[in-house]
């Protein structure tokens, strides 16, 4: 359990890390957390030589090539402006493991002090930017996904329904089980294909019972499961990123 | 009905199993909901996070003074008159226990739960001496007599539902077929009733090993416990070495955790601290009491200090309870003594990482383990360092670490390395395969069994963010 976390008054700059998943496959996730974060009056500033946290090698146990991926993203953030991540994992990985991952190298004290300036977007959203969101859509139901890492690692299991809440004609509808793991995992999905297809299988279920047409998550890696899950199975249930949504939602 | 053999080898093949069989889901989908349920109520008027911080305290002190603490504990229960004996591994820890049991002539034995005789087998052992050894504990009694292993540390039969049980009983002692549980109980009760009375040796586990005062503190709701350590004339407790705790004291905060954490109980319905052997006057209790510690392996897990963490867990199963592997493949799939989360980070010290190498990874690192860990262990960290010493990336003091280094997975990973550490072919790269897009896989090994595969983007974000911040400073000049 994360300790309290004292948060910063709003700044000027930040810098957005947009993860490798959204970079490929779900970029406009990234781009709409930007623009997210530029309404409330803030400069985002993308560095240009961003890839990967490093997180898919470092829980597959290779350790020293994710230390060499992350070393990579270390020196972007120069200025000391807080890093915003559309993802509680990739966030996770750089807020708890850079630490731990260069631990007792020359770059641990740098480590520590990115870490430091980590936060997810949706907690960025809230306790710093106390955002005030305004809905312009039409009624509907929705279900979130919160993922693991954002709601165990980083302790934010709360920020993406609080969010949600302001939507007021967005009736969020709270799936059975909705703690449990959605089985993605990373390279877990592919090494153990059979359970992680059993757990992806109860949550696609559980999000069908709630009776919303759409879920949102904010991380693409269980977006990828879930709706991928939904996909294969032709059914009509179809999932985003929170930051697309809230997006779509207020503008 | 065949006697099934699992093994952490075989772990791919029983999960397939294990998710196939509706039965075996269902018994655990419904026992673990409860379980989880019942955690969550008796914890609601509790400062869980101040509990669970002092519980981690305490098992840390304990574990930073273990040698110390175990020669206190060694002294203090001579001097209360238990007989302490040492184990480097099982097999040693049978052969005492035989010796015991030998000297004694004692042809039956009664035994109370103990997770570390299972580790050690030590019911095979007694029976290949011609010694009989009946366990008491109802779950492990029905799994006895259905020739299977615990599925479960805390609930050995929780892979069993009413009807089985039924069945169990009905094939093997006689009774009625029933679903009348109150019938099933009081019939096992009376048939073990004349077992404790006829028995020569008792034989249980610990769950806390006091040091300053030498009491051995067993925790158990159905009164086999007592029976067991105080009718026969002998009794012999067995523990793994690091049960051992400092003060008495420490034992209320670790006792709260467990029970709430393992069963959802205030309290368990019986609490007993054995402290001697009859004395002069008395009227019952064994002539004999004997205590076993057993290392196992545990003296390695203790000279690394990231694994050491390892060994401050109380044994509650709250972490099967809460895993959603567990809950779907159940606790023989594991083919291990200890199955779930804990079982994947403590079996690999114990039969090494060439039999148990599909452990650590099974485990989407979600962390319910870790959250409801009532000593805070940080099973999730663990199954990774777990993984680094698979791979040969750890510090190779893993029994079998290295089993899993391939050449053709290492020189993956450097390809991804080498591509994530320059940004101007990972743009480029990014770039190509939104724009072959449509030649994208539509099989992507294992992920497309289940789900459609993921399609790369048209433009990557690093493009929309160009085309975004271009169109920003047309719109500002």
């Amino acid at each position: 359990m994360t300790s309290v976390k004292l948060y910063p008054p709003k700044p000027e700059k930040v810098y957005f890390f947009g993860t490798c998943l959204i970079d490929m496959f779900f970029p406009q996730a990234g781009l709409d957390g930007i623009r997210l974060l530029e309404r409330e009056g803030i400069e985002v500033v993308f560095p240009d030589d961003q890839t990967c946290c490093g997180q898919p090698a470092y829980t597959s146990g290779y350790q020293d090539e994710a230390r060499a991926v992350a070393e990579a993203q270390l020196g972007l953030f120069a200025e000391p402006w807080p890093i915003v991540v559309p993802s509680g994992s990739c966030g996770g990985m750089m807020r708890t493991h850079y630490p731990q991952l260069f631990a007792g190298t020359p770059r641990e004290t740098e480590a520590r002090e990115v870490a430091s300036r980590i936060y997810e977007l949706t907690e960025f959203l809230m306790h710093v930017c106390h955002i005030q969101l305004a809905d312009k859509g039409r009624p509907e139901k929705v279900a979130m996904h919160t993922s693991c890492s954002a709601r165990r690692e980083m302790g934010l299991a709360e920020t993406g329904p609080k969010l949600l809440a302001q939507l007021g004609h967005v009736e969020l509808v709270e799936q059975e089980r909705a703690a449990e793991c959605c089985g993605f995992g990373g390279t877990f999905a592919v090494r153990h294909p059979e359970v992680s297809a059993a757990m992806v299988e109860d949550k696609t279920q559980a999000i069908e019972a709630t009776g919303a047409e759409h879920f949102v998550t904010s991380d693409c890696g269980c977006l990828m499961n879930i709706a991928g899950r939904f996909e294969y199975q032709k059914k009509a249930v179809w999932g985003e990123h929170i930051a697309s949504y809230l997006w779509r939602r207020t503008t | 009905m065949s006697v099934q053999i699992y093994t952490p080898e075989a772990f791919h093949r029983q999960a397939h199993d294990a998710l196939g069989n509706p039965q075996i889901r269902r018994n655990f989908r419904k026992a673990m909901d409860g379980l989880m349920s019942k955690r969550r109520d008796v914890f609601s008027d509790w400062d869980l996070e101040a509990l669970r911080e002092l519980g981690a305290n305490i098992r840390l002190r304990a574990l930073a003074k273990l040698p110390d603490l175990l020669e206190r504990l060694e002294a203090n229960c001579q001097a209360n008159g238990i007989q302490v004996h040492w184990a480097e591994n099982g097999d040693e820890a049978c052969r005492i226990i035989r010796e015991l049991c030998e000297a004694r002539a004692a042809r039956a034995v009664i035994k109370g739960k103990s997770m570390v005789s299972e580790e050690m087998h030590l019911n095979q052992h007694l029976e290949a001496a011609g010694i009989e050894a009946l366990e008491s504990d109802l779950g492990e009694y029905l799994v006895q007599l259905n020739e299977q292993t615990p599925s479960h540390i805390i609930m050995p039969a929780i892979h069993l539902n009413t009807d089985e049980i039924s069945e169990i009983l009905h094939d093997k002692t006689g009774t009625e077929r029933t679903r009348d549980v109150d019938y099933m109980t009081a019939a096992a009760r009376a048939q073990l009733r004349e077992r404790f009375m006829a028995a020569d040796v008792g034989i249980s586990g610990v769950n806390f090993a006091v040091a300053e005062t030498g009491t051995l503190c067993l925790v158990e709701n159905e009164g086999n416990g007592r029976m067991t350590t105080t009718v026969p004339p002998v009794h012999i407790a067995v523990t793994g070495i690091e049960k051992v705790v400092e003060h008495l004291r420490d034992v209320p905060p670790l006792y709260a955790l467990l029970t709430r954490s393992a069963t959802g109980q205030h309290v368990t319905t019986y609490f007993n601290m054995i402290s001697s052997p009859r004395k002069p006057g008395e009227h019952d209790g064994p002539e004999e009491v004997h205590l076993v510690l057993v290392d196992n392996g545990r003296s390695n897990i203790y000279q690394d200090n990231e694994l050491l963490d390892t060994l401050r867990c109380i044994r509650c199963g709250a972490c099967m309870n809460h895993c959603p592997v567990y809950t779907r493949v159940g606790g023989h799939t594991y083919g291990t003594t200890y199955p779930g989360p804990i079982g994947k980070i403590l079996m690999p010290h114990m039969l090494g990482l060439e039999a148990t190498k599909d452990l650590p990874t099974a485990s989407s690192l979600c962390g319910a383990c870790g959250e409801v860990c009532p000593v805070k262990i940080p099973i999730p960290d663990l199954l990774v360092r777990l993984r680094r010493e698979a791979v040969g990336e750890g510090r190779g003091n893993v029994p079998g670490a290295g089993v899993k280094r391939s050449r053709k997975e290492l020189l993956a990973w450097k390809g991804w390395q080498w591509l994530a550490t320059h940004p101007t072919v990972w743009r480029g790269s990014t770039m190509v395969a939104g724009k072959l897009r449509g030649l994208t896989p539509t099989k992507l090994g294992p992920w497309t069994e289940y789900r459609t595969a993921p399609k790369p983007a048209k433009a990557s974000l690093h493009a929309l963010v160009k085309a975004h911040q271009h169109k920003d400073g047309e719109g500002r000049s």
